[in-house]
């Protein structure tokens, strides 16, 4: 098989794996539904007038959407393999004619194909239940953000591995990574709630940039055609760090044994 | 001459302080089933990953199917097919499933179908792997590593934890790659699974071969002496006994090894007959390849016990 028929290949079984694992469903495509139709229903129709003006449910949907982005690729990569990893499935595999590159572009292109589906999905939940507009004229800024986006966290996943030991750790060592961040970003509370101190520490961090450029998408008092490119800029950089650190640090053997 | 299939000359491997190799020599020939034995930590698992390609080497010179395993490519990996001591697959595939899409990997495979029958997995072929028993996995395992028609497999310690019906069945798997033309390098710490299996063994302790032969070469060495033992009759004190009995006393038992027994035993049966004692326990044989096997590893396994 070429190149790209092996991914594709490979690409093919591992959607087959991901559908059929309950936790992997579970907690990547149920939990952030769960999500938006909690919020939405606890802050039902009220505004933010400091986002002048705009509808709480229209604020979590791309807050919901970056949390679901999120945790399909860089969660959902640093759990499967490290569990992949400890287990000797990633070792079985360098032992075969599979080019490493094939199997790590399976395994990204099925977070991608994950996180389009999850943004579909949402977005016509918020339409379908909340009257959400869906943004279809600034669809190529929507576009453009989940590519950056899904990009860079997938990478951040993979780099995230080299820091769990254990297959125990993978979940909790993720969570550590990424709920504090929810919170601080405006993800789970409306930005206008948050002091500015904090929102400044956020701004550190890749999650709160990637939900900006979403934001402004369907932010309806968004001039023009929504690329937010300073944001977009902030989560490449985080993108190609995680790249640097995956390509030093990913190993395929068991961290037990030597 | 052929070329061996694999060869190492000088192979050594450390840890930090820790030689785990310490200068190893070994060829295997075309279509040879090879048998690498000794006791857990010995340096057996360190060889084979040298020679599968996942590790590097501190020393010596290796050649599998004419390539240096520290530099190796996708081609080389077609020809060789490796079963680890330990390694899942995805439970949420079938068996079938799963050899598809490790026959996707390779350009000329074996039948998906026709590899599930080899290994006996025929009824089991569309269950999911995670309701696989344990013995069921490790098939897999194998129907995995055959599934690219590889000219030498690595089998890494296959029938481990195994019960004896299952490991039974695990040799008859085995001995059919022989009828298949693979050359087979097979891990173990069973004796037994050597002696079964093997048409050459070589024994590991302490990252040194200290044996290598076939089977019955090493059954020969083993042949070379006789052991002649009993229980010391009650009331009969050890300096009693003839000369070179008296020696061989030790915790109410006497053992000892004689290259000739005949001489031995005659002078034991007259000394008994004379004073009408029965020789409790009296036993002669020759040590099992097992005894050797016990025998060149001993230190090992004290050392283990510290």
């Amino acid at each position: 098989m070429s190149g790209f028929a092996l991914v594709l290949h490979e690409f093919r079984f591992d959607q087959k794996t991901f559908w059929r694992n309950p936790a992997s469903v579970f907690f990547t495509v149920m939990l952030p539904v769960i999500f938006l139709l909690i919020f939405a229903t606890i802050f039902g129709n009220d505004h933010i007038d400091e986002l002048g003006g705009v509808k709480t449910t229209t604020y979590y949907v791309p807050a919901i959407i970056t949390l679901a982005v999120v945790s399909a690729t860089m969660q959902s990569l640093a759990i499967s393999l490290t569990v992949d990893r400890e287990n000797g499935l990633l070792k079985r595999a360098r032992g075969t004619p599979l080019p490493s590159r094939v199997f790590i572009a399976g395994r990204i292109g099925n977070s991608i194909i994950v996180s389009v589906l999850m943004l579909i999905v949402l977005s016509a939940l918020g339409w379908a239940l909340y009257g959400v507009e869906i943004p279809w004229d600034r669809l190529p800024a929507v576009l453009v953000t989940l590519a950056v986006g899904a990009a860079a966290f997938s990478c951040l996943g993979i780099a995230l591995t080299a820091a769990i030991p254990s297959e125990d750790a993978a979940a909790p060592v993720t969570n550590v990574a990424v709920l504090p961040l929810y919170f601080l970003s405006g993800v789970f509370i409306p930005e206008s709630e948050i002091p500015s101190g904090v929102l400044h520490v956020a701004d550190v961090f890749p999650i709160r940039h990637f939900f900006e450029a979403f934001f402004a998408a369907w932010d309806p008092s968004t001039v023009g055609a929504g690329f937010e490119w300073g944001h977009l800029a902030v989560v490449g950089i985080w993108g190609l760090a995680g790249l640097a650190i995956a390509v030093r640090t990913f190993r395929w053997t068991p961290r037990a044994g030597h | 001459m052929p070329q061996p299939v694999i060869s190492v000359a000088s192979l050594r491997k450390s840890y930090g302080d820790v030689e785990a190799v310490r200068g190893i020599d070994l060829e295997v020939a075309e279509g040879e089933i090879f048998a690498f034995l000794g006791p857990n930590g010995a340096g057996k698992t360190t060889t084979v990953e040298i020679l599968e390609g996942y590790r590097g080497r501190n020393g010596g010179e290796v050649t599998v199917l004419g390539a240096d395993p520290a530099r190796v490519d996708r081609v080389w990996r077609e020809r060789i097919g490796i079963v680890l001591q330990e390694g899942k697959m995805h439970p949420e595939l079938t068996v079938r499933e799963s050899l598809e899409l490790f026959a996707g990997y390779y350009r000329h495979p074996r039948g998906v179908t026709d590899t599930i029958d080899l290994t006996g997995l025929t009824e089991k072929a569309d269950d999911r792997v995670g309701r696989l028993s344990g013995g069921q996995q490790r098939r897999l395992d194998v129907a995995l590593a055959l599934i690219g028609d590889p000219e030498l497999l690595f089998l890494d310690e296959p029938t481990t934890g195994f019960d004896p019906s299952a490991r039974r069945r695990a040799w008859e798997m085995v001995a059919s790659l022989r009828d298949l033309g693979k050359t087979v390098f097979l891990t173990t710490h069973y004796m037994e699974e050597a002696q079964k299996l093997a048409d050459r063994v070589a024994i590991i302790a302490h990252g040194r071969i200290v044996a290598q032969g076939s089977p019955g070469e090493l059954g020969g060495r083993a042949s070379a002496g006789v052991r002649i033992s009993f229980q010391l009759p009650a009331g009969v004190a050890g300096t009693e006994l003839p000369e070179r009995l008296a020696a061989a006393v030790g915790n109410g038992e006497v053992s000892l090894q004689a290259e000739d027994p005949v001489p031995v035993l005659h002078e034991l049966t007259a000394w008994a007959l004379d004073r009408r004692i029965p020789l409790a326990g009296l036993e002669v044989r020759r040590p099992s390849l097992e005894d050797v096997y016990l025998e060149l590893t001993a230190d090992e396994r004290e050392g283990v016990q510290e």
